[in-house]
């Protein structure tokens, strides 16, 4: 398990240097132009030489390559109008456009997105896997029809449609905002709780959809007729025999959308004015600050790596089948 | 059906059934059962007036090929249907106690209680995410207000009586960990905890290799001494029938063709279907020959054929005057001095045509 676990790991560690590699390399690819966005308009090709010195940028690509990574590791120093300014490991180097260390920028940003796709999801397992497996009990009645009904009407909407609908007249909720956990809980829970309803019930449409497929599926497996025969109640046979089984793939599913929406909370943190992850690298993109940008991807494809090897770290609890070695 | 086959030669048992059956209460009782699923094609006839009984300590094998309602009528009688999906009507009287007319609480007591089941399958049959102890120990618990450790004891207890060897050790394996025997005597185990009067066996050694399928047979016969149930052993596996069973109920979509003792139906079947269930298993002595299969193929239950079902693939047909198998349905009555067996068919001399026309051929 250990050793299955760090070889997981080392091959995480070059997905995520390959992607690094990757996004660096599109960057300098593309016609951007960073040291001509921060000169502004009033610019002269002197000063423009003079910003590109002070960001690396007059270097071959390799080179800052090379130094990136290497500042993540060790740390880096940055030279800038003859001071210098001492970037402690892990250094993400600093925002073009913000002046500040990513690292920051980041750890700042994080918990917003963090805080948003969790609670977003605690919403849609519940409702998406509750009314799942009821509806796949009830199969082919009215009930199911209006369940399945309801899910292909919620996920025929755009979802920043949906959010822009929930952020102007859903006004009975407390207004939206971040407030850090640890300063209280009770207002960041109100400030989030418009985004929590509005990712957990247009995501519980979809889960919905996964969980009655899956649970119809498993109602008609050859162990829950045993189950069935052992003269337990409905109820177990469904949710001990049932659940356990048909919640398998839902989870696989689930560690995937989790990653995903980690990464991509754009349009709830824009609609909601949730300053997170999203939000960061969207402005940077827009401002070719590449620091910023990279840190982003770095985030991204950690948390992608990350959610796949708790996935499959969770299956071997779920599935006794599956031993890792 | 003829792949499964094993060498005794049916038509040659000369062993005499344990106990007569006439004078003994029947503890499983069907009478008239009907089990009829409606889908968008139409009704789909599944079981079609079926009755039989089955006393303690004896073994009925129900023998027929697919979908000819020897499993729907057995899941019927553990009360295992849907009821929003199948319509069922007709008696099955279990110890008394009528399981048509069970409520759900009724029959949730009654399931794993007096009758249990062992399933066709034990790969899919058991829950691959729970340890076998843990599935056993489920079920004592569903019929006896024990603790766990109790339960736990049963269990392994449980293990050992079915021949698995270290059961403290396997109670607590999950069923991959199993062989495909062993997953089947576990699968027993869970069956027999709550020492059942009726046992229900469908195909249990269809998904198993022959040496297999013999200690599994001898196991439930044993067991079956042991616990004195009642048994309905589901096959198509006439080798299997002459080595477990006393009694045989062939079905034909979803009828009874022929009933009676064993010894008899094999020895000396009345009924062109079992005719040429006997002609199709194949000669393990001698040249080979080629295989007599039975022409055509089952019916749909959507659309049963009119008079007698098996008219259509019947050779004999032409010897019944006025197209009567194809207008009448025949009675299930007795066709001989015999008060033990009946078949239903409208051959005036049935025994005469068998050991005429279809002994010759016999191999």
């Amino acid at each position: 398990m250990l050793l299955y676990i760090l070889k997981r790991v080392l091959s995480a560690i070059s997905v995520v240097i390959v992607t690094l590699v990757a996004s660096f390399a599109l960057f300098f690819l593309a016609p951007t132009d960073p040291a001509g966005v921060i000169c502004g308009p009033r610019c002269t090709p002197e000063r423009v030489a003079d910003i590109k010195a002070s960001l690396d940028l007059d270097e071959p690509p390799l080179q800052q390559i090379g130094a990136y990574m290497k500042g993540i590791v060790v740390g880096r120093d940055f030279e800038a109008g003859g001071t210098t300014q001492h970037c402690a490991a892990p250094c993400l180097g600093y925002s073009y456009t913000l002046g500040q260390p990513v690292t920051k920028l980041l750890a700042a940003a994080l918990p917003v997105t963090v805080s948003i796709v969790i609670g977003g999801a605690v919403v849609y397992l519940i409702v998406g896997v509750l009314a799942g497996t009821i509806a796949a009990q009830v199969r082919g009645t009215t009930l199911d029809k209006a369940v399945v009904g309801t899910t292909l009407f919620v996920q025929s909407i755009p979802y920043f449609v949906v959010a822009l609908l929930v952020a102007l007249y859903a006004t009975f909720l407390p207004q939206s905002g971040y407030h850090p956990f640890f300063d209280n809980p009770l207002t960041w829970a109100s400030g989030l709780l418009a985004a929590w309803l509005c990712v957990g019930l247009t995501n519980a449409a979809a889960y919905t959809r996964y969980s009655r497929a899956s649970m119809i599926e498993t109602l008609g497996q050859d162990f829950v007729r045993t189950a069935t025969s052992k003269g337990i109640s409905r109820r177990r046979v469904v949710y001990r025999h049932g659940l356990r089984a048909g919640l398998t793939p839902v989870v696989t599913i689930f560690g995937i959308d989790l990653a995903f929406q980690l990464t991509g909370a754009i349009f709830t943190e824009s609609i909601f004015g949730l300053p997170g992850l999203g939000q960061l690298t969207l402005r940077a993109f827009g401002q070719y600050d590449l620091p910023v940008l990279l840190g982003g991807v770095l985030v991204g494809s950690v948390v992608l790596v990350v959610m796949n090897l708790v996935v499959d770290i969770a299956y071997t609890f779920l599935d006794p089948r599956v031993r890792l070695g | 059906m003829s792949d499964q086959t094993s060498p005794a030669a049916p038509h040659t048992v000369t062993r005499v059934a344990r106990t007569p059956a006439a004078n003994e209460e029947p503890y499983l009782e069907v009478n008239d059962l009907h089990v009829q699923f409606p889908t968008a094609d139409g009704v789909v006839k599944a079981v079609q007036g079926l009755s039989y009984s089955v006393p303690l300590r004896r073994t009925l094998a129900i023998v027929g090929e697919s979908g000819s309602g020897k499993s729907v009528s057995s899941m019927a009688v553990l009360g295992l249907h849907d009821r929003r999906v199948a319509r069922i009507t007709g008696s099955i009287k279990v110890g008394g106690q009528d399981v048509v007319s069970m409520s759900d609480k009724e029959l949730e007591k009654y399931r794993g209680g007096d009758a249990s089941m062992i399933f066709q399958d034990p790969q899919s049959s058991l829950h691959p995410y729970f340890t076998v102890g843990d599935q056993i120990m489920e079920s004592y618990r569903a019929h006896h207000n024990v603790s766990k450790r109790k339960a736990k004891e049963r269990a392994v207890d449980m293990l050992g009586r079915v021949g698995i060897p270290n059961p403290r050790r396997r109670v607590d394996q999950y069923p991959h960990e199993f062989s495909g025997g062993m997953r089947q005597r576990a699968m027993i185990a869970m069956a027999l905890v709550n020492d059942p009067k009726l046992l229900i066996a469908d195909e249990p050694t269809t998904a198993l290799d022959v040496t297999v399928q013999a200690q599994i047979l001898d196991l439930i016969a044993d067991l079956q001494r042991d616990f004195g149930s009642a048994v309905v052993f589901i096959t198509h596996d006439l080798g299997v029938v002459a080595e477990i069973a006393d009694d045989i109920l062939v079905m034909y979509a979803g009828t009874a063709v022929e009933h009676g003792p064993v010894n008899k139906i094999l020895g000396e079947p009345l009924h062109p279907y079992s005719w040429g269930l006997l002609e199709s298993i194949p000669a393990l002595t001698g040249e080979p020959a080629p295989l007599h299969p039975i022409p055509g193929s089952p019916p749909s239950l959507l659309a049963v054929p009119s008079g007698c079902p098996f008219h259509p693939r019947c050779e004999f047909k032409d010897r019944v005057p006025d197209d009567l198998c194809r207008t009448l349905r025949p009675e299930l009555i007795s066709r001989t001095a015999d008060l033990g067996r009946t078949s239903r068919c409208h051959l005036k001399d049935p025994d005469r045509v068998f050991e005429t026309d279809v002994l010759p051929r016999l191999p």
